[in-house]
Formats: structure tokens, sequence, C-alpha cells
């Protein structure tokens, strides 16, 4: 029914159920509870996938999370379609679609093997040392290939139609891992009144008490403990993988929600992210059985001996008919028994250690099973499935031994990846032969295999003292500790993995491909840091993050520079323990959640309109307003003549205000910005500029006094929030003697400019209590009044050299008082223009806008604004910076106009300027702003020249790459140089 | 993320706060009364330290205030916090 390896009885899957699925086309049939790696081994299924890099076929080697070779893509279609799923954690439902990776045509066919035949010429490091020839080889050539072989699944193609969920908890005890040490340490530390949270990256808790015999002693205190720990409302995730530990126990798991049903209710999220702040975090990850190294290890039906057991004990299903156990640990015999036990006939147990210890091998042979102390595997037989494995004897000679299953007990290695994660130090056990967890105490406690403790009694104590001291340090911080008595002494014991004698490629990375010859030619390149030797044989570097090749690599670079493995270390271990979906990081913050859109109070108009928007920070502005088929040239050439000639309004809205109050107003300014304040008028404005502390330009904007405590700043859209900030450091930090307020008015105040030689007559009948005649109000005036019946500000300023008004309006009567001004303006041909019109009229006039021909490295006086700092004034922000010689070199970029010899020819921004053609030219400077400039007749550009005011006449290049452009230097005011024009 | 103590509000997370770069460099009160390589250490020289280190925060998204902080730059631990003008504890 469910397949031709399924034994009679056992196991946790449910017989009633049976569910139908595909794998690479084919029909199958498994049972609830199956994962996709039982249910094909259950129909003896073991060819799975290829490799990499060679493309060798594959099969299941672990049974859980760490599997490096059975990645699958899962689902139909394009959008939903998963890859690099682990196939051992990816349960069957009904109608389940999956597919192998990484072959082509097929996985018993695919022409992808030819790299294995290749081996010899692609090892350790090859790409760097083989495609170095002819020079255009790696853009025409090698690149296209590499990318084409480069990744292993495909990723989906059609956007993502699902939804995930992210959550917030704290709790008072985290526990990772839900087998017997995190299980014990939930239930002590809930039972001492802790509110707990226990994950498990598996479908169910239970962990390794999931393959104990039903009835048993431990599968009963399993079953009791589950409903002991429900009824004390612990919080249990199976399905969540804890896969990274930040700072002060924050942890973050991923939840697959849906992933594991046929038929998903649509209103929950297909995964979850919980971000957990924890007071205390219990560590009970496990430990991760290790391969052994041996020619051919690598064949499918080559496995883990726990994994095997696994499979027969959990799933009720026989990996294999015959088996060789390969071991160098006393848990292999233990697997070799159950396995015999469970029906499957072991030809032997091959120990590579020449004593194995003596009651276990009596147990084995009492069993009936044959033990070889002292063998060494000299390689395997058969292409897509092992067929027998060469056994070479402590006694000499070696002989073939038949069989489909080479289960490999290598010893276990404790899995210390979150500890590690969290800036914990790790030792070397002996005993295990692998790293450990450094330090127990402070609030994360490690407990059961994690940390060496493997006997399960003792990890069950372990795990319950682990959970009352967490417990205890959550609630209880001062009270005399329980004290943690179990040793971490593993009761396993492993010997590190060695180079084998015999020829052929031994594996030691499964997923990356990488053999036991890349490590050696590493170390014998001269390799010896272990990042350098991972980063140069990618070993441990795949989506597995090397979980079963780690510490045999470790053991094999000790071996190869004659040391030992502490002193050659190990390698970080990063978040995420397995691989996280971007959907599940992302939640909702995508699309059009991925960031806030800010609009101003006009934008439904503009977008009525037909304007051309763009994104300016968070904002989005209307660009330009293009009639019938206009091109944005076209439409802006219309709407700078509109300006000049008549009247155009432009939303201003999105610029910065904060609202500068209190008796020392006047003084905080002075002290910010390079401008004198004090003796400013109220019912003046004044431009400002501000510097950061080293004297470079931070930002600009029109000033106005408003009453003598009071004062309306204005910033550019994009710095208003680093200007506050700024200013608030300073009050609170600096300036605290300062009685000053502050207050962000940005989305207070709508800004509607009208600029232009009739500005004047459209705004005069919206405007009441105020005076605007030229001498009442003059350039750079501000008054308060109402405009359209509302109350505003009404300042007189101009960012176009035309007569211009700015009114400031709250926003919520903006679109009132624009509708007002548009219905007026239509007698004056008033045009509404956009930002690009506004950067060509502010162009004309040589106004810079900071960030453009700013960038972070520019004084006022590079950019001709030195008439604005009051040099009188004992101090302000910057000030000694700009005392610094290099403040005053004269051959610092200065911002000068640049003309082009062809007037049409527009200059490219950003594009670099020299004085030459000769070869070793250098650059002076670059082009900050280039337009066409449809008032003047030709283009305009500004630019930043070094000594550029003592080049006035000068003949430039602008190398571009169609030839040089030749340009004329001259002051960067084009329109207007009097500056007669905004006083009318 | 770490979980930040502010002292006027108590531990919030990360998110709601803004770095302020180095703790206890105060502004010269006459910066022009330094000479250039005075006034360079006050702008650039930090102590970067392998440990703890004094620190500057702003509950930007909370209360909006400035306060000291020591964080231990090893383990992103915080040992304490303090309010501007306060004592270092």
């Amino acid at each position: 029914m469910s397949g031709a390896f399924r034994v009679a009885e056992g196991g946790r899957v449910d017989r009633a159920r049976p569910v139908r699925f595909s794998f690479d086309g084919r029909a199958y049939t498994g049972l609830a509870g199956d994962t996709l790696a039982s249910a094909l081994i259950a129909n003896g299924v073991h060819l799975v996938g290829r490799s990499f890099k060679y493309h060798r076929p594959r099969g299941f080697l672990a049974a859980g999370s760490e599997e490096p070779n059975a990645l699958v893509r899962v689902g139909a279609g394009t959008a939903r379609a998963t890859p690099n799923l682990r196939a051992t954690q990816v349960e069957v439902y009904e109608g389940l679609v999956a597919e192998s990776q990484n072959r082509s045509p097929s996985l018993a066919f695919d022409l992808g093997a030819i790299n294995d035949l290749a081996a010899p010429f692609l090892s350790a490091g090859f790409y760097y040392k083989t495609f170095m020839w002819p020079s255009w080889g790696w853009k025409r050539i090698y690149e296209p290939l590499i990318r084409r072989a480069a990744g292993l699944g495909r990723a989906p193609e059609a956007p993502d139609p699902d939804c995930y969920a992210q959550r917030y908890v704290h709790c008072d005890v985290l526990v990772v891992g839900a087998g017997p040490a995190g299980l014990s340490a939930a239930l002590a530390a809930a039972e001492a009144g802790a509110r707990v949270i226990i994950c498990d990256e598996q479908a169910e808790l239970g962990g390794s008490l999931l393959d104990e015999t039903p009835g048993s002693a431990h599968a009963a205190w399993l079953a009791r403990t589950l409903v002991a720990l429900a009824q004390a409302g612990v919080r249990m995730l199976p399905r969540t993988t804890a896969f990274g530990m930040f700072a002060q126990n924050f942890v973050a798991l991923a939840e697959r929600v849906t992933e594991h049903l046929a038929a998903p209710d649509p209103r929950q999220p297909r995964e979850r992210l919980w971000q957990v702040r924890a007071r205390q975090v219990v560590l009970a990850a496990g430990a991760i059985e290790r391969p052994l190294i041996f020619p051919g290890n690598d064949r499918p039906g080559v496995m883990l001996a726990g994994a095997a057991r696994t499979y027969l004990r959990r799933y009720g299903v026989r990996p294999g008919a015959r088996a060789l156990v390969v071991t160098s640990s006393d848990e292999g015999y233990r697997s070799a028994i159950d396995l015999a036990q469970g029906g499957v006939d072991v030809a032997a147990i091959a120990d590579l250690r020449a004593q194995p210890a003596a009651a276990l091998a009596d147990a084995a042979r009492a069993a009936g099973l044959t033990v070889l102390p002292g063998s060494e595997i000299e390689g395997t037989s058969g292409r897509l499935r092992v067929r027998g494995a060469r056994v070479r004897r402590a006694t000499g000679g070696s002989a073939e031994i038949a069989c489909d299953l080479v289960l490999m007990a290598g010893g276990r290695t404790p899995s210390v990846h979150l500890f590690s994660q969290s800036a914990r130090k790790l030792s070397f056990d002996e005993a295990t032969g692998a790293f450990v967890p450094d330090d127990a105490g402070g609030a994360i406690h490690p407990a059961g295999a994690c940390r060496g403790v493997m006997e399960i009694d003792a990890v069950l104590r372990d795990g319950a003292q682990a959970g009352a001291l967490a417990a205890q340090r959550a609630h209880l911080p001062t009270s005399a500790e329980v004290l943690r008595t179990v040793a971490a002494t593993a009761e396993v014991t492993a010997v590190p993995a060695r180079k084998p004698h015999a020829r052929g490629r031994a594996f030691v990375d499964f997923q990356n491909d990488v053999t036991t010859k890349d490590i050696a030619l590493a170390v014998r390149e001269g390799f010896v840091s272990v990042e350098h030797v991972k980063r140069y044989t990618t070993v441990g570097m795949a989506t597995d993050q090397g979980k079963t090749s780690n510490i045999n690599a470790l053991g094999l670079m000790a071996e190869a520079r004659d040391t030992a493995i502490p002193q050659v270390g190990h390698t970080t271990f990063r978040m995420p323990y397995t691989p996280v979906s971007f959907g599940t990081l992302a939640g909702a913050a995508r699309g059009n959640l991925f960031d806030p859109v800010r609009q101003t109070p006009i934008h439904a108009w503009a977008e009525a309109q037909g304007a051309v928007f763009e994104d300016v920070s968070l904002w989005k502005r209307a660009r330009y307003f293009p009639e019938r088929s206009e091109t944005m040239h076209q439409a802006v050439a219309r709407e700078c003549l509109g300006v000049r000639a008549g009247v155009g309004v432009f939303d201003a809205s999105t610029l910065g205000k904060i609202e500068v109050v209190g008796p020392d107003a006047a003084v905080f300014l002075e002290r910010m910005y390079v401008n004198p304040f004090r003796k400013l008028g109220v019912g003046r404005t004044r431009y400002g500029v501000l510097l950061r502390e080293d004297g470079f330009i931070l930002d600009d904007g029109v000033i106005g006094r408003i009453a003598a405590d009071r004062f309306h700043v204005t910033t550019t859209t994009g710095g208003a929030p680093r200007v506050l900030a700024m200013m608030e450091d300073y009050l609170q930090t600096e300036f605290s003697d300062l009685r000053v307020w502050l207050t962000s008015t940005t989305e207070e105040w709508a800004v509607i400019a009208v600029q232009g030689p009739k500005a004047r007559e459209v705004i005069a009948p919206l405007v009441e209590g105020i005076d605007i005649s030229p001498a009442a109000l003059p350039h750079m005036s501000v008054r308060e009044g109402r405009i359209c019946g509302v109350k505003g500000r009404l300042f007189r300023v101009s960012f176009t050299g035309e007569l211009g008004f700015e009114l400031n309006v709250p926003a919520d009567d903006a679109q009132m008082v624009w509708d007002a001004v548009w219905a007026r303006g239509q007698d004056a041909g008033m045009v509404a223009y956009g930002t690009e019109t506004m950067h060509v009229l502010r162009a004309e006039k040589g106004f810079i806008i900071v960030g453009q021909e700013t960038d972070g490295t520019v004084t006022p006086d590079d950019v001709g604004l030195g008439w604005a700092v009051g040099a009188a004034k004992p101090d302000f922000v910057g000030k000694r910076s700009l005392a610094r010689a290099a403040m005053k070199d004269p051959a610092r970029k200065q911002l000068v106009g640049l003309l082009t010899q062809a007037p049409a020819r527009v200059l490219e921004e950003g594009a670099q300027i020299v004085a030459d053609a000769s070869a070793g030219r250098r650059s002076l400077g670059h082009v900050t702003s280039a337009y066409f400039s449809a008032c003047l007749g030709h283009s305009v550009a500004l630019a930043m020249v070094s000594g550029g005011r003592a080049r006035m006449g000068e003949s430039l290049l602008v190398p571009m790459p169609g030839g040089d452009v030749t340009v004329r230097v001259v002051a960067p005011v084009f329109y207007d140089p009097a500056g007669e024009r905004v006083n009318g | 993320m770490l979980l930040i103590p502010c002292p006027y509000c108590g531990p919030r997370p990360e998110l709601e706060f803004a770095y302020g770069g180095e703790g206890g460099i105060a502004r010269p009160a006459d910066p022009a009364a330094l000479d250039d390589d005075a006034w360079g250490a006050f702008l650039y020289h930090r102590s970067n330290p392998r440990g703890m280190h004094v620190e500057r925060w702003r509950h930007v998204h909370g209360c909006g205030r400035f306060f000291n902080a020591r964080r231990d730059t090893v383990t992103d631990l915080f040992a304490c916090s303090w309010k501007v003008g306060e004592a270092a504890p």
C-alpha cells in the first residue's frame, strides 16, 4: 500500500490514512505522518538528488534538518513552489508535488555528471586558477557558464500570493528544542511558575523520544509530559525553528503554519516569524550524528546510522534490505542492534577502532551480529545505489560485502549553533570529539546533548535542572540557586576524522562536494586559518552550514597540519540555522507597505492633472505636468517659460518645517546656523545655512521671524528629520541652558508657491489683513494673516529669481486655497509646474540644492555662500572647522557655471571635468547640475571645479564616451545676474 | 535587537532608539581657543573599545530624550543608563 519497504507495524505514521503524492512526475503513496523522505524510502526511492559540483547521484544522508543531499522543490505552479527544501523536513500531504533539482534531463541520467569525470581539474579554488585567460574570456565565456551552473534550486517566478505574519512575545523561559532535555526543562520551569515557550523544528514535539517504542517507559514519559505542559499553559510551537539568537536573549523563530496542509485555510498566514524576548533561554538543540570519511561515502544508500534507526522506528520504514554498519563510536552498535531487531539484515559492524568497548561488542554478537574491529572501508560500489562495500580487516586482506545500505556512526556533534551565535565561547571536549558550550552561566542554559550529555536519563535530569535554574533566575535571581549536577561528559566516544588510506574520493561536505583532497590541497597551498580553508574549499558554506561536515573538516585540517582540533579552532556560526524564506522575514512589509508613502494635500489634484511623480525621500512629488502628448522636455520648457513670462504655481509642501520657539530662540539659531539671527527683525526672513561641526554644509532653508520668540524654519525636503534631530541633540546636550522648544510642523503647513511677474496680482484678492505692496512686503519678508479666509503665513521668497510668494496654509485647507489660486491664475495664464521646472529655474539663477551641488565635503565659501557666514559671531556649529587651513585652500572645488560650445548640448550630471586632452590628465571637478534652458535658448550647467572662481573664461573639457565636450567657465548665475526681477 | 534601558521610560526595543555615538565628549566652550590638533581630536578621535563603552542614545520614537548608557561592545549587554547631567553610576 504505502510502499514495499514499510514494516508491518510500528512507527508514528497513521496507517489508516494513505496520502498520494508525486516526485519527479511519478505517483507514490505514503502515510499521514510521513516526511517526503520516509515516504520515498518506503517506496524504495533513494536516488533523490544530484550533487552541486560533480552532479553525483545522491540519496538521503539524514532524517532531519541536517540533510545535505535531498533538496527538493515542493509545490506546483510558478508562485508557490519552494526550492531547496530538505525532503527530510517536508511533511507529505494529499496531492503534494515534489521535484528533484540540479539535474538535466533526469536524476538517473544527468548530463552535468560530465563534471564528475573532469573532477581532477575542478579541485578546491579551481575557479581562481582557471578562468584567467584570455582577458576577455571572463565576461564572454566563463561568467555566463558559471552563472548557469551556480545555485541549486530555481526560485519561484511569480510574486508570492501568500501572507506572512510576525509576532513579538515576551516570556520568562524560552526552551529551544523539544527532545528529552527540552521537554523536561520546560516542565521544570513551568512547575516553578515561569511563563514558558517551547519550540521545535519537527512536526511533533519529542525529538529523539519519538524514536522510542510505543509503550516503553520513555514513550510513556513523553505522552505524560506533553499533557502536563499543556495543562501548565506552556506555549508549544511545533514546526518552529529557532534560527537566530541575538543579544539579550532575543531569539527569532520561524513557524511553518500551513506548509504541511493539503488545503490550508486562506486566512492563515503561510509562515510566522516569532521575535521572542526571553528572560532566560534553555538551549536543548540536541546533537547531530557525524558521517565517516571513506571513498565512495556519498552513494545513495550510504546513510547515518541514527537516521536509519529513525526511519525504522518513527516512520515504520526499512531503509534497506541488507546493511553494513560502519562505526567509530559506541552508538553504531545500538543502532545496528535496533535495526536488526526491526528486520534489517545487518551484514556486519565494521568498527574503525581497533578496540571496541567489550560490552557492546558482546551485546552485538549476542544479537547474532558480526563485529569487525580495526576495519577500514576502502570503497563502495554501485552507480545509482550502493551495491557493496570493500572492507579491509585489521588482520589483513579485504573483502567485498554486498549490501544496499551502508550506515555511518561517527559519534554525535553537539548542536551549538545558537549558543555560539550569542557570542559565547566554545571549548573542545575530547570525549565527544566536538566543541561544546564553554559556560553555563548567565541567562542561557545549554542542556542535554547540545552540551555533550548523551545518556537519556542523564539528559532528562540535566534538562530538569536547567529548566528549574532558568525559572529561578527569571523570577528570584537573589535566592540560592538550583545546582546543576549532571556532568557534561559523553558516554559515546568517537575518534576524529582521519584521511582514508585508500584511493578514491571521500566526501566531507556533501552539499558543496568538498573532498578530503580539497582540504589537503588547501593546507598544502598555505591556507592555515580555519576561516581561510573554509572559504577556499567552500567546506561548510552550503545551505546546510556544515551541520554534518564541520567537525570532520576540522579533524582533517588538524591531521594535515599535524596538530589537534582545538589548535585549528572553529569557524563562526551564523544565523539562520536552516534557511528562512524571504516572505517570513518581510512579513507585511512589502509592496505598498514596504516603505511609508508621503503625499502632499495637493497630491490628488496633481494626479488628476496627469502629473508625472518622482520619489523624493519618502515623498511623492509632481515632477512635471505634461499636456496632451508632451515629452518631459517639452512640458518643462513650457512650464519654465510660463513662470518667467507670467506666473506659475508649485506645490512646495514637502519642505521641512520646524517651529523654533522660546525666549532664547534667536540665540539658539545663531549658534546653530552660520548666519546672524539676533538682529533679524520680526517679519523678516533670512536664507540660513546649517553646517555640521566639521564645517561642511548639512542643510539650508529660509528662516522667518514670526515674533521675537518665534521662528519658522524651513529645511530641504529630505533633510527635515536630520535637521530636527541635530537641533534636539545640541539643545538637549550642549546648549541645555537655552529655553527653546522645537516642533516639527512639516505636515502642519501646506506650501503653495506662486512665482512669476504676475504673482502679486494673482494672490492679491485672496489675502486679507496683509499689505502685499512691494514697499510693505519687500523680498525676504513674512506676514501672518488670512489667506482665502484661513489663518496662514505669507512668505515673500523666491527660488526662481522671479517675484514670488509662498502661501503657508493649514494642510486641511490646502486644496481649497490651491483651487482658489488656480482659478484666479487662469486669467494670468498660470502654469502648474513640478520639481523638474523648479530645478531648471533655480539652476538658471545659480541657486544650489543641498545634496546636488554639495556632497558632504563642501563649505559655504565653496558654493559662493561665504557672504552668509556671520564671521563676527564668536561661535556657531562648524565655525572652528572653517578656520582650518585646508578649508581656505584656493585649489578647493568651487561652484562655477559651464556653457557648452554647442549650445544645444546638455552635459551629463556627474561627468568629470579636465583641463586638456593630454594622456595623464586629472579630474578638476565634476558637473553637478545640467539642463537645457528654454528661457535662454542654450544649455546651462553648474559644476564644482578646483579653483573655479579663478578660471572664469577658461576653456575646459568634459570627457564623454563620444569624445571630449568643450565648455567655458562662467559665473554660476545665467539669468538676470543683477537680481532685479525678484523686486518686481 | 537590543533591549535598551531608557532612564525615563524603562527598557524598550532598539527600534525605538537612535544611536548617538560615544558619550562624555563635551563640545569645547570656546572652540576658537583650540589648535587644529585639539579640535581634530574633538571631532574625530573616539575610543572604540573592546568592552565597556559609554555612549549616547536618543529615545527618538519614545520620549525623544537623549541619555547616556554603558554597554559592553563584546556582549552587547547594557550595564546601566543615566540622564543627561547626572553623574555616571
